[in-house]
């Protein structure tokens, strides 16, 4: 038995291994070639999750505490989609983010603004059978890092994404549009294709906002894939 | 607004320093972890085997702040996933896992050996498991498989065979002192594993 799966180019989309602008890559990027090979059964299979991986009210990051968290709140929301532009069903994602002053609760940002104790900064759920989801959060900050003279990240959320596969695997950083930070910010010009860039930049939609409480983004997730069942060919 | 028409792959982008506390919190912060890096179930039968090591960078600093993902068949060589139509895992084992690597660099894993699974060619491949790697400064995760020595299977096996023999020691995984299997990454060096374009 064998699954025959398209293989498509992927690196197009990506960054470059080596991006030496962002200087972390430096000492990190593989310098050998990376071995080709054609996926088999593992790669093309994946973890599949019950319901204990996502408790009800994880997608809402504004309620994990006593109080509510300083800042904008929003939602972001969108659909997980597959090359062919099908939705991604039972899709999980986990997302975390700075708050809104720009600041991490991770111990190793000891950067200079406030802590939120009403913000953790971290979420997870789970695509509806059209491979829809939606948290709700709030607008992260801008902040400082070392990476050159006067570095500041552009506002982002980090998303983590299963897919079919193990190959569909992503983790990549949401933007939000007209960011003026973009031009000066080397992990998001790593990706070397333009439009493919701009494909990690949010769309404000005004049609999802909810009145009266908080305004929406909509944030769409393509992944390696082209259908969730490969077809089973007889060797 | 809401009508953008989306193609083309999502790219990647890196996890950065601070993706800990919402992917391995591993009980140090508010956030309980989804994975774990003991993936045995009380039914899952097989050898349970540990697999430990660390990851260097290409100074040959040990990384604190790498994310490993381990992607494998049971014991049977089944994999927990509708899309194996062999049938299937008929135990709980998942067979993921998730782990960050320690202020040393280290990781571990609890797991059981994998069974052989089908290759291209419908003949078993050497048990493997796939592993893939996340670190601040990785752009794009990194694929690797890990083998273990001592396997005849290794000598047959269609993936290890086209990797070029003088590195094909990165890839197998052998028994230290405390008889877990050791298998460090290099990201770079003499040493660099090899990684895989899938």
């Amino acid at each position: 038995m064998t699954l025959v799966y398209p293989i498509e180019p992927h690196h197009a989309a990506h960054p470059k291994y080596l991006s030496p602008d962002y200087k972390s890559s430096i000492k990190r990027a593989p310098q050998k070639p990376l071995v080709i090979i054609r996926q088999t059964m593992s790669e093309l299979t994946g973890p599949v999750y019950g319901h204990e991986a996502v408790r009800v009210g994880d997608n809402d990051l504004t309620t994990q505490h006593a109080a509510e968290p300083l800042g904008e709140r929003i939602i972001v929301h969108g659909r997980v989609l597959d090359e062919d532009g099908r939705g991604v069903p039972h899709a999980l994602l986990e997302v975390w983010q700075a708050n809104a002053c720009g600041r991490y609760i991770h111990v190793r940002d000891q950067h200079p603004a406030p802590l939120d104790p009403n913000f953790t900064g971290a979420g997870r759920t789970q695509t509806d059978a059209d491979g829809r989801y939606k948290f709700v959060t709030i607008k992260p900050g801008a902040y400082p890092w070392g990476n050159h003279p006067n570095a500041w990240r552009s506002a982002h959320i980090h998303f983590s994404v299963f897919g079919h596969a193990f190959v569909s695997r992503l983790v990549t950083q949401m933007y939000f549009p007209g960011d003026p930070l973009f031009a000066f910010d080397p992990i998001f010009n790593a990706v070397p294709d333009e439009q493919a860039r701009f494909r990690m930049v949010s769309s404000f939609d005004l049609e999802a906002t909810q009145p009266e409480w908080a305004l929406a983004y909509r944030f769409d997730i393509v992944l390696r894939g082209r259908d969730a069942t490969p077809m089973e060919t007889q060797a | 607004m809401s009508g953008k028409i989306v193609t083309g792959l999502t790219p990647s982008q890196t996890v950065g320093p601070f993706f800990a506390y919402g992917l391995v919190s591993n009980g140090t912060y508010a956030w309980p972890d989804a994975f774990s890096h003991d993936l045995v179930t009380p039914d899952a039968s097989g050898e349970r085997i540990r697999v430990v090591g660390n990851v260097y960078d290409g100074d040959g600093a040990a990384i604190p702040d790498a994310m490993l993902e381990i992607w494998q068949a049971d014991s049977q060589g089944r994999f927990n996933d509708p899309r194996d139509t062999r049938g299937g895992s008929n135990t709980s084992f998942k067979g993921f896992g998730r782990t960050g690597t320690s202020a040393q660099g280290g990781y571990g894993f609890e797991t059981i050996k994998p069974g052989g699974v089908p290759g291209l060619d419908g003949k078993l491949q050497a048990p493997h498991i796939l592993m893939a790697v996340f670190a601040r400064g990785l752009l794009l995760h990194l694929y690797t498989r890990i083998y273990f020595d001592g396997e005849a299977a290794n000598d047959t096996d269609a993936v290890l065979a086209q990797v070029p023999p003088d590195r094909r020691a990165t890839l197998i995984a052998r028994r230290d002192a405390d008889g877990a299997y050791r298998f460090d990454i290099h990201l770079q060096g003499d040493n660099e594993t090899v990684f895989f374009d899938v």
